[in-house]
This record gives structure tokens, C-alpha cells and sequence, in this order.
């Protein structure tokens, strides 16, 4: 056996370098540049683009509790479809009451209308969340069979307790106001509130990579994806960090179904489990566990969608799936596969 | 002889037996016993649902694989035999060429979905399956030259198997001898031979490896089993049972479409089924495609008298909790408490006590 040692590190010299794999991070930029000759007219491609930027960041937020839960403690929430519904619905019930504020055309009424939404969507997304997590997935911890089929319990009993409260129907969640209509950049209509969508999405993700990348909380919590064991022999209790991004990961998702009512201008109880296709694609795609990835996965399948909904429609409904099996013969693991698994 | 039927799989209870032969001898005597269309529909579907449960047991159950896309292969089937049927006539070859074509498409499917992802693990083939069988719902309702879309597709059978057709004109024990009966009983037959079929599977050595892999992956590879291939066959072997199911289902319905055999909140009964009737045991099918179909189909009305008699007494919250549009509220409940107390199911409970 000769399999080289290890270099040893001297003292004084800094650690090296975690290589970064900067190939991923081309693929939006190129899928952008591939589409601009197909469909021919820049203003066009600029509002198409826009428009896949928006579906993506909404998908980001939505995606990205769940592969942090997954990457953390190995669990994959089947039913995490309802709280998207479920903040969708409290949004219309918020925005609802607020009619008045709703129907001004000024921005400043519209956001300040649209705010409380998101905070009440988020905060009971996040204690149904916790609730979720204790009643329904603690009893089985590790057993990953019994996940599965527990939490898609658990989303049949949540889609169905959303009926019993709202109706079975389709309610209209229109767009307040000041978030109708386009803007124009030079040719180019851009409709407002997909900036909005685009605006709140880089401060999610900026927000999320922050506390990632530059708190103690997060050095724990990208140390627990990494390593769990190692962390828990550290004498952190992975368990509370664990809870601590399950609600996070819930409350994100309520936010997401809010802004995914607002994207599609109506909710239905069915919504959640629509959605979670797309999520569960996503973050495929990104690799199991990775934010970046997820980050990068849901930008493609939002920019794809949109180019391939205006190129080929019937094509459209199967881009994603193409998508995915295109990058998994390129990486069988996804985008950036975590590295323990 | 009858424990080599059984393949030497008793059920192993008394309560259990007695249970198995009420629902075989009831299936087997619906069209004289019960009167009417829709009890021998609700039969039918049972019958039906028994094969295809089974078939989902064989993969969750034993092997341990959960797959999403299970009404997929059930949809292939009756989709196969509803579009051969209305493309070539009503004829015999039509229904032959259906049923083949559309079993060596679902073995095909589910070999490369196998392969492509039956190698990673046990959640990785669930989020795949889902995405697959969902686009595949779009798929489906979009040919719709091909497949009718949301309207589906209405087609004649061969004359022996239409209503109007007659074996004799006096009626045998009260019940007219035409051709609804018959293919009631082309259903309840095919449904009995496929079940034994797989009870032999379960209890044939290749099961046992099966259920070597639920156990304990790592080491049934280590004793020399090529958990892939073992993994992959079963899941084309269940994805056959599913789709002659759904050859079974096409032929008594008459008609298909994409909410009579793909859409997800199938795949959510089946799953309920399968978990509330007692995973891994085959029986269990069997109870809980009966229980559930029953409960479907006459459990609401109970839940109406229920739901108008507190509407009446002013509690219109409690009202909309037993109203029965929302009856899968509580198959939900129970199914999330069988998971926790009794993951074997009704079967499981009753073989232990």
C-alpha cells in the first residue's frame, strides 16, 4: 500500500484552501447566454429572464430549509409541501382583512400590507413546524422508511386540516396594488412584483449565507452537515441546532408560499404538494444537503422554465425532469454533493 | 394442496383466517349475495386494488423501497388496454396486444429507473419516483390524441364481456347471466391467480433475499446477494402486478382516465392501504384494500349523518371535521398511528395477539 501521506502542516502556515468548485456557478450564466440566440429578441429574453430569476429565488426560499434539515439530520421531510400552502393561505386570510391598504397603488401601503402577511405566514409556518417536528418526526429519527411514510402522513392530515379551515376551493390572492403592472427597461416589461420577488430573494439568500458562513451558529451547523458526531463529541446538542433549522426551514417555506400565492395569484390546497415536485428537483439537483447547490438548482429550473415555457410549452412541462437527468449523468451526486454521503 | 395455493404462507391467526375467507367468499359471491350496480362495483375495485396493493407490498413491504410512481405502471396498464381497444376494435387480439404492449413498456420503465436509481438510497428512489410519475401525468394528459387528456377514453369490449350480451335466458339464482357477470368473475379470477402468484414470490428463496435486503442491506451484500439486481427485479416484478392490475381495472371500468388510475391521491390510497392493512405481509393487501374501499365508498355516508347532526346543533367547526369530503383526514390520523404503533398493520396486531 503506498498511498501518499498527508502533507504535514507547519505551525506558522495557514490551512489550506477548501477548493472551491466554481464549474456549477457557470451554469446559470450560460443557460441565460444559450437561450438569448434561441429566442432572438433581447427585450424578450430580458423579461423571460427576470421572470426565471423570480421563480427561482421563490423556489430557493421554499427549498432551502429542507435540504438543510436533510444535510443536518438526515431527514427529508415529505410534508413539507403544507406549510407552503399553508403560509399561502394565511396570506390571503392577512392580506384579506387589509383590504384598504391592499387596494392603494402605493408601494409603501402595498409593502407595508404585505409585510405582516409574510411575518404571520412565517411565524405560524414556524410553530406548526415545531409542533410538526415533535409530534411527528422525533418518534422516528434514523429509521428513514418511516420518515417517508410519516411525513406524507403528515402532509395528507395538514392538506386536509387546510380544507377543513379554508374550504377545498381555490381562493384568488391578488397582488396588492402598486405590484401590478411592468415597469419598462427600455424595451424590455418587467413585470414589478417579480422584481420584488427577485429584491426579497437575494436578502433571504444574502441573510441565509451570513449566518452560514459568518456566525458561530452557522460554523455549527455547517460543521453538523459535515460531521454530526463530531460536533455532538464537541458537547453541542445537535438535537436543539437540528429543531432550531426545522422552524427556520418552516417559517422559510411559509414565507415562500406567500410570495409563490402572490407569483400565481391564487391558492389552493393542492398547491403544496405541486410545489414540493419542484423543490424535491431542485435540491436533486443541487445535491442532497448542499444550500449552494440548492441555490444554483432552483435558478436553473426557474430560468429553464420560463425560457422553455415561451420556446416550447408542451416541452416546458418536462424541461425540469430533463434538467435533472442531464445533471445527474454529470454528476450522479448533484451539483455539489455533500461529502459524507 | 391448499397450503401449496398458499404457498405454505398460512395466516397464521385465527381472527386473521376468519377474516381472509368472510372477504375471499364475499368477493367471490358478490354478484349474487348483493344487489345493484354499486355494490358490484365497489367488489370489483376491491378485487382490483387487491392485486395492486399486493403489488406495492412486494416493494415496500419486502423489499423496503418506497416509489411514488406505483400508479404509474398502474396507469400504463389500463391506458395500454383502453387505447388498443379504442384504436383496434373490440376484439380479442386488441385486449392481448394491450395488456403486452403496455407490460413490456412498464418493464422497461421500471428496469431503467431502477437501475438509474436504485444504487443510491432508499429516499433518493422516492424523490425520483415522485418527479417521474408526476410527469408522467402530464405526459399522459397531454397526448391527448392519443390517450383522450382529462376526458379519458371510452371503449368497447368484446361482445362476450358487454351487458348486453347473454349466456342463457333464465336467470340462475336470480341473477340475469350476461356479460357484466362474466367479466366480474374474469376479474375476481385474474385477481385471485395474480394474488397467489405472489404469495409465491414472497415465499419463494428469492423473497427471502428480499427481505434480507429490508433487514439489513449491508449484509445481505456481504453474504454474496447483489442487492441491486435483487433490488432492480423487484421492483420490475411489481411494476408487472401493477400494471396487469391495471389492465384488470381498464377492462371492468370500461373507461380510463388520468384521475381513475394515475393520479397521486391513488398512489396516497394505495400507500394507506398498504400500511393500515400491515406491510410485509401480503394479507394485508388484502384487508386494507377491503376495509379502505369499503370505508370509501360508505364510510362518508355515516360521516353526512354525523356532520348534519351537529350542523344542526350549532357546532359548524366540529360539523367540518366529520364532514365527508374530508373522511382521508382521518385515514390519515390512523394511517400515522399505525406507523408508530402498529407498523405491521391490522395483520401484524393480529397474528402477535
Amino acid at each position: 500500500m503506498s498511498t501518499p501521506a498527508p502533507p504535514i502542516l507547519l505551525a506558522n502556515e495557514a490551512l489550506p484552501k477548501a477548493h472551491l468548485d466554481r464549474l456549477p456557478l457557470l451554469l446559470a450564466p450560460a443557460l441565460a447566454l444559450l437561450a438569448l440566440p434561441l429566442i432572438g429578441s433581447f427585450p424578450t429574453w430580458v423579461t423571460l429572464t427576470v421572470a426565471g430569476l423570480a421563480m427561482g429565488m421563490i423556489i430557493f426560499i421554499i427549498a432551502s430549509g429542507l435540504t438543510l434539515v436533510f444535510g443536518l439530520m438526515d431527514i427529508l421531510n415529505f410534508g413539507h409541501g403544507v406549510f407552503i400552502a399553508l403560509g399561502a393561505f394565511l396570506a390571503t386570510a392577512v392580506l384579506g382583512s387589509m383590504a384598504d391598504w391592499t387596494a392603494s397603488t402605493s408601494l409603501l401601503v402595498n409593502l407595508l400590507a404585505v409585510l405582516p402577511a409574510m411575518i404571520v405566514a412565517m411565524g405560524v409556518a414556524g410553530a406548526v413546524g415545531y409542533a410538526f417536528e415533535r409530534l411527528i418526526i422525533r418518534p422516528v429519527y434514523g429509521q428513514h422508511l418511516k420518515q417517508i411514510l410519516i411525513t406524507m402522513g403528515g402532509m395528507i392530515v395538514g392538506e386536509e386540516l387546510i380544507k377543513v379551515i379554508w374550504g377545498p376551493q381555490q381562493i384568488p390572492l391578488p397582488l396588492p396594488g402598486g405590484f401590478k403592472g411592468a415597469l419598462l427597461l427600455g424595451e424590455a416589461a418587467v413585470e414589478k412584483y417579480r422584481l420584488v420577488a427577485v429584491v426579497i430573494g437575494l436578502l433571504v439568500f444574502a441573510a441565509m449565507f451570513w449566518v452560514l458562513a459568518r456566525t458561530k451558529l452557522g460554523l455549527l451547523i455547517r460543521a453538523g452537515v459535515q460531521d454530526r458526531e463530531m460536533v455532538e463529541s464537541l458537547g453541542y446538542r445537535i438535537e436543539r441546532l437540528f429543531i432550531g433549522v426545522f422552524v427556520a426551514g418552516s417559517a422559510l417555506a411559509g414565507l415562500g408560499g406567500v410570495m409563490w400565492g402572490l407569483y400565481q395569484q391564487n391558492v389552493t390546497p393542492q398547491m403544496g404538494a405541486q410545489v414540493n415536485v419542484l423543490i424535491f428537483i431542485v435540491i436533486i439537483i443541487g445535491g442532497l444537503g448542499s444550500t449552494g447547490g440548492c441555490f444554483i438548482g432552483a435558478l436553473l429550473v426557474g430560468l429553464l422554465a420560463n425560457y422553455t415555457g415561451f420556446l416550447a410549452p408542451k416541452v416546458a412541462l418536462f424541461s425540469n425532469i430533463g434538467l435533472m437527468v442531464l445533471i445527474l449523468l454529470w454528476r450522479p451526486q448533484g451539483l455539489y454533493p455533500v461529502a459524507k454521503r | 394442496m391448499l397450503m401449496r395455493l398458499f404457498s405454505g404462507d398460512a395466516p397464521r391467526s385465527r381472527v386473521l383466517t376468519v377474516l381472509l375467507v368472510v372477504t375471499a367468499l364475499g368477493l367471490a359471491l358478490a354478484p349474487f349475495i348483493l344487489q345493484g350496480a354499486k355494490p358490484l362495483n365497489v367488489a370489483a375495485k376491491i378485487c382490483v386494488f387487491i392485486v395492486l396493493v399486493a403489488s406495492f407490498d412486494l416493494l415496500l413491504g419486502y423489499t423496503g423501497i418506497v416509489s411514488f410512481a406505483h400508479t404509474m405502471f398502474f396507469g400504463i396498464g389500463a391506458y395500454g388496454v383502453a387505447i388498443a381497444l379504442t384504436r383496434m376494435g373490440p376484439n380479442w387480439g386488441a385486449l392481448a396486444a394491450g395488456i403486452a404492449g403496455s407490460l413490456a413498456l412498464s418493464l422497461l420503465l421500471s428496469l431503467l429507473i431502477g437501475l438509474f436509481s436504485l444504487r443510491v438510497r432508499a429516499i433518493f428512489y422516492a424523490m425520483i419516483t415522485l418527479a417521474v410519475a408526476s410527469a408522467f401525468q402530464t405526459l399522459a394528459s397531454q397526448l391527448s390524441d392519443f390517450t383522450g387528456g382529462e376526458d379519458g377514453l371510452n371503449f368497447k369490449l368484446p361482445e362476450v364481456l358487454t351487458p348486453g350480451f347473454s349466456l342463457s335466458e333464465t336467470p340462475f339464482l336470480g341473477v340475469s347471466l350476461d356479460g357484466k357477470l362474466i367479466s366480474y368473475y374474469l376479474v375476481f379470477v385474474a385477481s385471485v391467480v395474480l394474488f397467489l402468484l405472489m404469495l409465491r414470490v414472497v415465499n419463494s428463496p428469492f423473497g427471502r433475499v428480499l427481505q434480507a435486503i429490508r433487514e439489513n442491506d449491508f449484509r445481505a451484500e456481504a453474504l454474496g446477494y447483489r442487492t441491486v439486481v435483487y433490488r432492480t427485479l423487484s421492483n420490475v416484478l411489481s411494476a408487472g402486478f401493477a400494471t396487469l392490475a391495471g389492465t384488470l381495472l381498464a377492462l371492468w371500468l370500461r373507461y380510463n382516465g388520468p384521475d381513475t388510475s394515475l393520479s397521486f391521491e391513488i398512489m396516497i390510497d394505495i400507500l394507506l392501504m398498504v400500511v393500515i392493512g400491515g406491510m410485509g405481509t401480503m394479507y394485508g393487501a388484502v384487508l386494507g384494500a377491503a376495509l379502505f374501499i369499503v370505508a370509501q365508498n360508505y364510510l362518508q355516508d355515516l360521516m353526512r349523518l354525523g356532520s348534519e347532526a351537529l350542523a344542526g346543533a350549532g357546532a359548524t367547526a366540529l360539523a367540518n371535521l366529520i364532514h365527508p369530503d374530508r373522511w382521508l383526514l382521518w385515514l390519515g390520523v390512523l394511517f400515522i398511528l399505525s406507523v408508530y404503533y402498529f407498523p405491521t398493520g391490522i395483520v401484524g396486531r393480529l397474528r402477535k395477539s
